[in-house]
């Protein structure tokens, strides 16, 4: 048997996005669709939140992309070692009743989350189509496992070497003008993306489900620091959320409160590689 | 012979000028001189009102002899026989409102310094490893604890002590709740809470990090894992917010977020991965040890800081050490003043706030005079960080997913007096059923609770 939150199998998905499935039974058992898990890769390490991508047996699967030290930090951990902490589930879980034909629109590493909400709905029965979005070719991840979980997938590239030649907007966008009907549209990725998708489909009258990705500590609403609002209302993601109205979300300000530590995190990142490299070099 | 000095033995101190730029601990507790010469100021009253003044009645007069005596072991065997954490407690107390508060020698002159001589002897037996070791034999059965702050500490201890099986379950990835998230380093040292958790796994009790009940488990499903009674200890976590425009600026801070992000998450240290807001002016909203917490911590981070609450002195409800440490290293008190709005930038980050001033009409319900609103006294105050200190609520997670448990208007679990709730076998205390308090007041809480469930379990 496995330790405590041991990493039991990794994969590189691309040089900056890996999928890890850590040992914790529990949390496998319990977690459903659109919930997180918040880990600590190293004792004084930070708490990172990832949504859960899938549970198997007594695995528990995140995806993450080095985008900063702490990531990074995690992805120096090998299968067989064990992360310092591993909490969960946490937030509500994706509301997946009540439709019975969606889009799921995910957005780079946003498809890491939209992957098990399709999942559970194509599971149900609900005819999924799902859009995935990407820069380039080359960081295209999970394509057969999105395969599996839609009716239809579609992947687009903002620079058009893959795909539909654009943003998943623009597929959504032409999707719509050949009269596909959609009672729901679930968008999940970086901030601009869902705030794009939100104004179209507020035009196409279309409700939407965004999953909010904030700044976080706890995750269970002690600081206060996830707090997004919706509605003119103050909630918090990590209770309350992480899926809000996207028609109701105030994502301007969202974007602005993600900024918060922009300038310490980019200080940290730079410190991170110099030490890799450092390292290389002695 | 009695010492008959009308003040209390001074403890050392770091000087304020110092201490305002580190994280190392304020004040630097007696030395065995000094604690036997404040001793001596007790009288020994035949009716001790000092030991009704404190919530768990620990028989003061008795240890203080003992000091005196210098049988610190007999000491602390005093003190620990009615409080399971007194260094913490030693430190962090409101004594002026308890034991002190109520000293005959506080008539005429100070009271006698029982907080700083409960800390002398608690940290003598840290340093010498002595614990208390009176357990009675196990009686195989489980007691779940949820929430290892003061009070589920307190309950898990005195039920380990009494032979039952206890396991602890909190949702951090380090035990101690507020001692360790909220209260900082340089008032509580986080090594002296580590020894007393540390203490209390000597007497057998289990602690599950990461475990957030409600979520991972509910209180039902503990009881199918053969938990015979559970405590709920999970405390008032949830940060209230003014409810003002501006208050989700970039800049503004609940202290809970402030305050974990500076000792949980140990941002204090240098070269540490959590990041803290850099700010040159910091208002902190609100007047309790949380806000006097929060500001000295925003000093220590370099800025200038406002302590901005909206009545006057006489009403601040920090402890009177807290405010005059406060003060001391330099922090501003604007008294009588109350934010209307929180003003940002082109980019969303705060710029400036403005508050009106107020002035103390009538006494309300709680006793204090209501502030009431100046009119025409508007004013702007430049400030590029918030931190919002006005208090905290029971966490929801468990009170929506737990059937049957009843809870009142405020989200606080409804208990009797003995610490039962609307569950057989739930019982709970602390924050979580009466709303944010002190840490004395939760272990007061804990050992009530300990005690009924401990009489529910042999009669059942």
């Amino acid at each position: 048997m496995p330790d405590k939150y041991q990493i039991v199998k990794k994969d590189v998905l691309t040089p900056d996005i890996s999928r890890i499935s850590v040992y914790a039974p529990l949390i496998a058992k319990k977690a459903k669709a659109g919930q997180f898990i918040i880990l600590r890769a190293t004792e004084d390490g930070e708490r990172i939140p990832l949504t859960v991508s899938s549970c198997e047996g007594d695995e528990v699967t995140v995806i993450y992309q080095k985008v900063g030290d702490s990531t990074m930090t995690l992805d120096e951990l090998d299968v067989g070692e064990c992360l310092a902490d591993f909490v969960g589930p946490l937030g509500m879980p994706t509301d997946i009743d009540g439709c019975d034909n969606v889009a799921v629109i995910g957005g780079g590493l946003g498809c890491a989350i939209a992957l098990p909400v399709a999942a559970a709905l194509h599971k149900k029965g609900v005819h999924v189509d799902l859009i995935g979005g990407f820069r380039t070719k080359d960081i295209v991840i999970l394509e057969k496992e999105m395969s599996e979980a839609s009716d239809n997938l579609y992947i687009c590239t903002d620079d058009g070497s893959y795909g539909f030649s654009g943003f998943v907007t623009g597929k959504l966008q032409e999707l719509l003008d050949s009269g596909t009907k959609y009672d729901r549209v679930y968008a999940i990725g970086p901030l601009p993306m869902m705030k794009f998708v939100c104004k179209l489909t507020a035009t196409a009258d279309i409700p939407t489900i965004v999953s909010m990705n904030p700044i976080m500590i706890d995750g269970t609403g002690m600081c206060g620091c996830c707090r997004v609002t919706v509605d003119g209302q103050v909630k918090f993601a990590c209770v309350d959320g992480p899926d809000f109205d996207g028609h109701k979300v105030d994502f301007d300000e969202t974007i602005a409160r993600a900024a918060t530590y922009k300038e310490f995190e980019a200080m940290r990142r730079e410190n991170h590689k110099c030490r890799l490299e450092g390292m290389g070099n002695g | 012979m009695a010492n008959m000095s009308l003040e209390k033995t001074k403890m050392n101190e770091q000087l304020p000028d110092v201490r305002n730029k580190n994280y190392s601990e304020v004040a630097l507790g007696y030395t065995p001189e000094q604690a036997s010469n404040e001793a001596a100021r007790c009288l020994n009253c035949k009716n001790p009102a000092c030991v009704s003044g404190c919530p768990v009645n620990v028989p003061i007069p008795r240890f203080i002899k003992k000091i005196q005596e210098g049988d610190m072991q007999g000491a602390y065997d005093e003190l620990s026989s009615a409080n399971a954490l007194p260094a913490i407690c030693g430190r962090v107390c409101p004594q002026e409102n308890q034991c002190e508060g109520k000293c005959v020698r506080g008539i005429k002159g100070e009271p006698v310094g029982i907080g700083r001589l409960e800390r002398f002897v608690a940290d003598w037996a840290l340093e010498n490893n002595v614990t208390s070791t009176n357990v009675a034999p196990s009686n195989g059965k489980k007691v779940a604890i949820i929430g290892s702050g003061p009070a589920g500490l307190t309950c898990a201890g005195e039920l380990a002590k009494k032979g039952y099986s206890v396991t602890i379950f909190e949702a951090f990835h380090v035990a101690g709740g507020v001692l360790s998230y909220g209260i900082p380093e340089f008032r509580l040292p986080k090594a002296i809470v580590q020894k007393e958790v540390d203490n209390l796994k000597k007497l057998g009790v289990d602690i599950e990090l990461n475990m957030v009940i409600g979520k991972i488990l509910s209180i039902d499903e503990l009881f199918e894992m053969g938990y015979e009674a559970v405590f709920i200890g999970t405390g008032a976590g949830l940060p209230n917010f003014m409810k003002i425009p501006g208050e989700s600026l970039v800049g503004v801070f609940s202290a809970n977020e402030y305050l974990t992000r500076i000792n949980l998450m140990k941002a204090y240290k240098e070269n540490n991965p959590t990041p803290v807001y850099k700010s040159k002016k910091v208002a902190v909203l609100g007047g309790g040890n949380v806000a006097m917490d929060a500001a000295r911590c925003a000093k220590r981070q370099g800025a200038e800081v406002h302590i901005v609450y909206r009545r006057s002195e006489a009403e601040l409800p920090a402890r009177a050490e807290e405010v005059h440490h406060a003060k001391e290293e330099g922090i501003i008190f604007d008294l009588l003043c109350n934010p209307i709005m929180i003003e940002g930038d082109d980019q969303g980050k705060v710029k400036s706030m403005k508050l009106i001033r107020m002035e103390l009409g009538e006494p309300d319900a709680s006793g204090r005079r209501r502030p009431v609103p100046i009119e025409g006294s508007e004013f702007e105050m430049d400030v590029d960080t918030v931190i919002v200190a006005i208090g905290t609520s029971p966490n929801p997670l468990i009170r929506s997913t737990t059937p049957g448990l009843d809870t009142n208007k405020w989200g606080c679990i409804t208990t009797a007096e003995d610490g039962s709730t609307s569950r057989e076998g739930v019982f709970a205390g602390g924050d979580a059923s009466t709303g944010a308090a002190t840490v004395i007041l939760a272990m007061g809480a804990g050992k009530t609770a300990a005690k009924s469930i401990d009489e529910y379990l042999q009669n059942k």
